[in-house]
Parts: C-alpha cells; structure tokens; sequence
C-alpha cells in the first residue's frame, strides 16, 4: 500500500517501513540501543533526504527511549541525578547540534557532513566495540579473570557531587561534557547516542551497569524530544506520518528483540553490535569513496506562487 | 452609431484576420492529489478553426503545446571529487523556473518550424528560458551548459520535465488530442498551458488554458501545519512520541 509523507514529498510503500521500523526496533531491544544508527541510514538508502531522515528519527528515538525508560523507572534502574546533570549539557548540545545543522543545509554540505561523521564515529566505536568483544570473548574462553577496574584522572577533577541511586562520587564536568557531545552529534547525525554513551558511562565515569542503561535512556529521551522540537521550528523537517509508522514497527520489533538478547551472551552481543555498527559506517564510507551515479543534484530553495 | 459600428467591425475583422481560431479544453480544471494518487493523465482536446479568411491549400497543421507547472528557484550541485571523497564544490541558481514542463508536439520540432522560430517561441527543452544566476547576473546560458543539461536530466528523470515529438495526435486535420501526464510527485499550484499552432514552418497563433493540482487530506494538513505553525507541529510530534512509547509499555508490560 503506498503512503504518500508529507514532508518528505515522497510515496513509499508502508508495509516496507513498518518492517523496517520492526527489524530496527528488533535490533534496538536485541541490544539496549536507540536504533538511529541503523534507521536514518536506512531511510536514506530508500530515497528520503538525509535532512529528513535525521529529523524524523529524532522522534521515533524519544518514543523506544520513552517506553524503555518507563520499564527502568518501574526498576528504579535509573539515576535522577546523574540524568539531571548530563540533561545539563545535553540540551545545550542539541541546540548547538540543529543550528550547526541548520548552517551546514544553509551550505548545501549537510549530506557530505551527515556521511562523514557516520563514517568517522561508526567505524571508530565499531572497531572499538568489535575488538573489545573479541578479547572478552578470548579471556572467558581461558578463564582469566577481567581486569579490575582502577580509578582514573577524570575522578581527579574537582566540582565533585554525589549520585546515590549509583553509589558513586564524581566531578559534573566529564558528565556535563559527555551531554554536550552526545546531545550535538545527535542532533546532527539522527542517533540517541545510547551505542557511544553507554560505553563512555561505563568505561570513563564509571557508573554500575545496573543504572547505566536507564539513565542513559533518559538523556536520549530529552534530548531527542528536543530535538523533534527544534528541527520542526527551525527546519520544518520533522515528517510526523513517516514517524509514527516508525515508532508502531519499532517499539513492537524492540519487544521481540529483547527476548531474543536474553539468550545470547553479553561478549557475543558486544561483538554482533560492533560488528553491526562497523559495518554502517564502511557502507557509508564507500558511498563517500566510490563515483556517484551523478555528479549533480538538485534542490528546490523556495516555490513561488 | 455609426462610429460605434465602425469599430466593432474593425474589431471583428481585426480577430478574423487571424484565419484559424484554437479551441481547447482540458479534461479536468482541478485535479485533487489525494494521499494513494499515484500519477495520472490528463487529456487535452481541441480544434482549429478555419474561417474564410483562411488559405485555401492550407490543409495541414503543426501544434506544440507546452505546460508549465509552478514556479521556483532551484539550486544544481556539482560534486567533484576532493581528497579522495566525492562532495559539492560547485553550484548554480536557477530562478523561477519552472517546477514542471512538458512539451509535446504532433511532429519532430526541427521538422515544425525553423531553429529560428522554435528559438523565439521556446519550442524544446533547449529552447525553454531557464534564467540563472551567474555571479551576479541573470541569464540563459547555452543549451549544452553542464548545468543546464544536468538540471533538465535529472529534472526529465523525475518525469517532472518532458518532451514527446509524437503526443499530439490528430484525430481529424483540425481536430486534436493529447495526454499530460502528472506523476505521483507532482507539484501543487497552477499549471499554464499554451498551444502554439504552425503550419508550413509558420507561427500562426496560440491560446492558453491553465488548470490546478491541489492536494488534499490528512497529508496536505500535516504539512501545511508543519510549515506555517512549526511549534505546534513539534510538539504534538513529541507528544506522539511519548503516547506511543507509554502505550508500548503498558501493551507488552511483562507483569
């Protein structure tokens, strides 16, 4: 059945979105992530502008962030107060992201600036990922015990403050940072941010991971929101038809996902996901490589009458 | 009175002196673009009016009708490649162009009328005024200008610029039809038809008809919204989101 987006200015046959949204959604709940990464590519590759495509999955990301959040909070998996703060920097990061994103479409180098950072970050924590999995696995196939976690220079800044829920005391700095760059890459690139920040939380500030997950949600929930709200003033690129298709495929695919992630080991998952996310960002960088089919694309900058 | 009657009747003799009159209609004045369209035709009909004016050997005619869809300014990009990646370095302005141009003929244009005539009367996409902005000023360029025939490309790949020597049938030696197609992405606004007649190599009139697309439904509703109330849009947006996402956890909630 064919749907015609409104904003996109595009027919696109629904059940093919569903299903997208659907597997994305699968393998969002599969691993605890947003999914954006996935999804924006996604619909780039089926014709929807990159500008479009990022705006939208902004709020199909609040929506999975928003019902995974609501099922942390019922688990007190989620810290307040560390969400509070990175909240802090993340807001100030999307306004900085949709402007950034408003210069560059001004510019017409908003898709080339969309394609790089995919191939950047995804390629950079794809690897990261991919072979931090691999030596997990190795170790637990030799039985070694993991490395006991140390304290490193970020405890050593000052502001520090207490997070009860996780039992930890830390600087606000690192995490009023870590909101920034995390709510402006999303802004710009369409992604929760979930697959970096998770690891930056665990890795650099140390949160358990019994909190790490919920609050993490709760900054790409705000900050996509957020988002959504500025990229429809700013930009008026929010297709809200194209949304909500995306959001009923992929909050029922996350249910199915998550099931099927409880049967697969933490390592292999680690290593399924980086695998995942290095392989987007290779697919993206041999689009920037490779001769276009055309060297010349149009615009349309205004209609008159 | 009589002065009065003197001038209706150079009047008349005025308009009769053009020997053939074009009468045309479209087969639909208002075409509704509603969410599942999908592209469609529309027919143009109509005839050439002989009056005793006319020649009498002249037996045969030649019509290029040219529809021209909304206005607007456009931006081409030429990507080059740059250390080894492929981005936009070059670009150009088209201004007022039009969003949608079909030219459709009963024969070859060259074998219609002169390259002169066709030229002056903008027959064929070559021919076609689409003025750019060139460092400051405005301008057609040649026919073969990279930009130029890139924009037509792309624009004829879209189905959204075309042009057919052989879509103009006559049924009768006055009386003609031919389709204009208007595909699924068409855009919104008013259309202006012109029909140009020749015969032997000859521009001997024209006539114009217009006719509108608009679109309609939920679709149109949501962004014309978007558009005109940017913050309202956003934030129902956003609440959809957080509506569907509470609905997500209380429907498959596992308690």
């Amino acid at each position: 059945m064919q749907l015609y987006l409104p904003i996109a200015d595009l027919p696109v046959n629904i059940f093919l979105v569903l299903a997208m949204g659907a597997a994305v959604g699968f393998v969002s709940g599969m691993f605890g992530i947003g999914g954006g990464f996935l999804m924006t590519p996604l619909l780039i590759f089926i014709g929807i502008t990159p500008a479009v495509a990022v705006a939208s999955v902004a709020s199909h990301i609040a929506a999975s962030s928003f019902s995974g959040a609501l099922t942390y909070w019922r688990r007190r998996a989620i810290d307040p107060a560390l969400a509070s703060v990175l909240l802090c920097g993340g807001v100030t990061g999307t306004a900085l992201g949709v402007w950034t994103f408003t210069q560059l479409r001004a510019l017409g180098q908003l898709d080339l600036m969309i394609a790089l950072s995919y191939v950047v970050l995804l390629t950079t924590v794809g690897s990261l990922m991919f072979s931090e999995g691999l030596r997990a696995l190795m170790r637990t196939r030799r039985g070694a015990v993991p490395p006991r976690r140390t304290h490193n220079w970020i405890h050593g800044l000052p502001l520090k403050m207490r997070f009860k829920r996780s039992k930890i005391y830390l600087s606000v700095i690192p995490v009023v940072i870590v909101g920034i760059v995390i709510g402006f890459i999303g802004a710009i690139m369409g992604i929760g941010g979930g697959f970096i920040l998770v690891p930056i939380m665990i890795y650099v500030l140390r949160v358990p991971t019994s909190t790490v997950i919920g609050t993490s949600m709760v900054l790409t929930l705000v900050t996509m929101l957020f988002a959504t709200l500025l990229h429809a003033v700013t930009n008026h690129l929010v297709d809200a038809v194209l949304a909500l298709i995306l959001m009923v495929g992929g909050v029922t695919g996350a249910q199915f996902g998550a099931r099927a992630g409880q049967k697969i080991r933490g390592e292999q998952l680690r290593l399924l996901l980086g695998l995942l996310i290095l392989s987007v960002g290779v697919r993206f960088a041999v689009e920037l490589v490779i001769e276009p089919a055309d060297l010349f694309t149009i615009r349309e900058v205004g209609v008159s009458g | 009175m009589r002065a009065v009657l003197a001038v209706l009747l150079v009047l008349l003799l005025g308009s009769a002196a053009r020997a053939e009159r074009l009468i045309v209609s479209v087969s639909n004045h208002r075409v509704t673009v509603t969410p599942n369209y999908s592209g469609e035709e529309l027919v143009l009909f109509g005839s050439v009016e002989k009056d005793a004016t006319t020649p009498a050997d002249r037996k045969t005619y030649d019509l290029v009708v040219t529809v021209i869809g909304p206005r607007a300014d456009m931006v081409t990009r030429r990507r080059e490649r740059t250390f080894g990646i492929w981005i936009n370095t070059d670009y150009r302005q088209f201004l007022e162009v039009p969003s949608y141009l079909a030219l459709f003929a009963n024969r070859p244009f060259d074998v219609i009328t002169s390259p002169e005539i066709a030229r002056r009367q903008q027959i064929g996409l070559n021919n076609v005024l689409l003025t750019q902005r060139v460092s400051g000023d405005y301008a057609d360029v040649v026919p073969n200008d990279a930009f130029r025939s890139a924009f037509i490309r792309l624009r004829t790949q879209r189905g959204l610029y075309r042009e057919d020597s052989s879509a103009v049938t006559f049924l009768t030696p006055t009386l003609f039809r031919t389709g204009i197609p208007l595909p699924a992405e068409v855009p919104i606004g008013t259309y202006e038809v012109e029909i140009k007649l020749f015969a032997d190599g000859a521009f001997i009139g024209k006539t114009e008809t217009a006719f509108e697309i608009v679109k309609v439904g939920f679709e149109q509703f949501v962004a014309t919204t978007a558009r005109q109330n940017g913050l309202i849009y956003g934030l129902v947006t956003a609440a959809m989101a957080l509506m569907t996402g509470w609905m997500a956890s209380i429907v498959f909630r596992k308690d």
